[in-house]
């Protein structure tokens, strides 16, 4: 028998003394693994960030925002109408997704909080988070562009109302459950109806968080080129209806990014820089501005 | 006055009757909900009535088909299945231990909680980047990276089949490096939310026997919060083969099969991008075909992170 194995480690031995040497150095090994993976992280980030300044920032003046996009090899011009089809299809999108998920989050959490229907529905937006954004490209080709004959900003609009639809209903939702109960039954105490509280009671104080909700929305649906790549399209020019192809700053990077020509490429920087500032800026707005009340 | 009607104080100037009427805005609120379940229908059932006929036509050859080929009316799709799995599992490989890490870092307290707030925005801020400047932001850097160091491991590795030349910087590594970072911050946000969830108690108890705080991570926290950490896996590759952009942008877009990491691949969503605007006639057909497979592929890894995550939650609560 090995005398040595069934004496059980003491770190009053020496042999105890050296083990446990061994294991706080294992232990400091791996803090500092762990802070140094945590770090390697940063690099890419840091590159992203210091790129899109270095070759964005340059190009960056008025008529950036003014102009149309040049024909290639002309070095002048800017993207005024790839800013205006972006603002406008988000704006299709969310006057589709607010009214259908804020009105779908009052009823699973307001009128029927524990019926078999709501848990579905949560189940269906959880689900629609996932799907991934150029599903909902297809789908807006599938059920508008083959429809209309068209490309146009209505359904680069629809494809993005599908991806904001199932933020909004489930944060709409968590703000609504940030709503104290005592609230709801002071209201039904001094006999106001279910719509009456939901109205002037709940809505109000839970506008905060279902904001902070709709930001988050904006800030995913600005920066997404998937669904609006072929279902608006491109353009070179301003927008005249609905119904025509539409430019968007997501797309202008894709397109301008492989192009050999030097200036669009500084364009396609410069559009970077343009959306990262508004997706961030969109982000803490979001998360500052309408922090929720009740936590 | 009707038989309905029911005033419950005889009738002054300041009491109105009681009325009951259909309550319209719980109809509009039901309405709202049923749509948003029929939503998730009528998107399945819009893209497999488009792909309908590429279905009847090639069936399950489809998937097995290693020919992409619009000009001879030929479509299968089995290099770029290959490149979906390829690709997503290549950024798992990496993202995993780097989002682990980044978990445990955020979870423990090795560093002040303000230097931890910042590490957590930073992470936000990598989520909130859009795709294309990711892949803009590839183009310049990670290709000619993978370019160059991709030469040296194909001289030195190069009997190894996944390292075989020709040296391309527009690959699959360079596509999965690119996604290994975008979904570092959903696998980290979740697996911080399981390592948190382990009741303190359990830590207690593992320093009390005498255990050192990484003896307590590895032996104690990392096994309790195990489940979080795979739903977390699961939910990240659900992300992974959904992404499109920045792969569209650099993995090179081509339909062959090699074994390299280094040559060009494809996977579903950058081949949609790639090819919708142009598609006419059957292939229209045969990329909603495509769209149906990618569709029906993440939503089953949702729901089966979904489900494992619930099962987390549930075992964190027994715990308590």
């Amino acid at each position: 028998m090995n005398l040595h194995a069934e004496t059980p480690k003491n770190f009053f031995t020496q042999e105890g003394t050296k083990t446990s040497v061994l294991r706080l150095f294992r232990n400091k090994f791996l803090t500092g693994l762990c802070i140094v993976l945590s770090l390697l992280t940063l690099i890419p980030l840091f590159s992203i960030i210091m790129l899109v300044l270095k070759n964005g920032l340059p190009l960056v003046s008025i008529s950036l925002f003014t102009q149309l996009p040049p024909p290639p090899g002309l070095e002048e011009g800017g993207f005024g109408n790839a800013i205006v089809g972006t603002v406008l299809m988000v704006a299709i999108a969310l006057t589709l997704s607010i009214p259908l998920g804020v009105l779908a989050a009052i009823f699973i959490t307001e009128y029927a909080p524990a019926a078999r229907f709501s848990a579905a529905v949560r189940f269906v937006a959880k689900l629609l988070t996932g799907i991934p954004s150029i599903i909902c490209g297809v789908f807006a080709f599938a059920a508008v562009v083959m429809t209309t004959h068209h490309f146009s900003a209505l359904a680069g609009g629809v494809a993005l109302a599908i991806l904001t639809l199932p933020t909004i209903l489930l944060t709409a939702e968590q703000a609504l459950l940030g709503v104290p109960n005592a609230y709801r039954e002071a209201s039904f105490g001094l006999g106001a109806t279910p719509f009456q509280t939901i109205f002037r009671i709940v809505l109000p104080d839970a506008l905060p968080a279902i904001m902070t909700g709709v930001m988050l929305a904006v800030a995913r649906a600005a920066g997404e080129t998937a669904p609006v790549l072929f279902t608006a399209l491109f353009s070179q020019n301003w927008i005249h209806s609905l119904m025509e192809p539409t430019a968007s700053l997501s797309a202008l990077i894709y397109n301008f990014a492989s192009l050999p020509y030097d200036y669009q490429v500084k364009m396609a920087w410069s559009a970077s820089l343009i959306l990262v500032t508004l997706v961030t800026i969109t982000n803490i707005a979001g998360q500052l501005f309408f922090a929720p009340k009740h936590r | 006055m009707d038989g309905k009607s029911i005033t419950a104080v005889p009738s002054s100037g300041l009491v109105r009757e009681y009325r009951p009427r259909p309550d319209l805005f719980r109809a509009g609120c039901w309405i709202a909900s049923g749509a948003t379940v029929a939503l998730l229908g009528f998107i399945l059932g819009e893209i497999l009535f488009k792909a309908w006929p590429a279905i009847c036509k090639y069936g399950f050859g489809f998937l097995t088909g290693i020919q992409w080929a619009p000009n001879r009316d030929s479509f299968g799709v089995l290099p770029v299945l290959i490149g979906t799995a390829a690709s997503s599992f290549i950024a798992l490989l990496f993202a995993l231990p780097l989002g682990l890490a980044i978990a445990i870092f955020l979870s423990e307290n090795f560093l002040p909680p303000t230097i931890r707030q910042t590490i957590r925005f930073v992470v936000e801020l990598l989520a909130s980047i859009p795709s294309v400047v990711y892949g803009l932001w590839g183009i310049f850097i990670v290709v000619p990276l993978v370019q160059q160091y991709g030469s040296i491991l194909a001289n030195k590795f190069g009997f190894l089949p996944i390292f075989s030349g020709p040296v391309y910087g527009n690959s699959l590594l360079t596509a999965s490096l690119v996604l290994a970072l975008m979904v570092l911050p959903t696998i980290t946000a979740i697996s911080r939310n399981a390592l948190i969830a382990v009741p303190p108690t359990l830590r207690e108890a593992s320093y009390a026997l005498g255990a050192t705080r990484w003896e307590t991570i590895l032996g104690v926290i990392l096994p309790t919060a195990a489940p979080g950490i795979v739903a977390s896996t699961i939910l990240g590759l659900g992300r992974a083969m959904g992404e499109t952009m920045a792969i569209a942008m650099l993995i090179g877009n081509s339909q062959r099969l090699t074994w390299s990491l280094l040559s060009p691949s494809n996977t579903l969503s950058a081949l949609l991008a790639n090819q919708f605007a142009e598609a006419e006639g059957i292939q229209v057909s045969a990329l909603m075909y495509a769209a149906l497979l990618l569709v029906i592929m993440t939503l089953l890894v949702n729901i089966a992170g979904e489900a494992v995550l619930r099962r987390a939650q549930r075992t964190v609560v027994g715990l308590k």
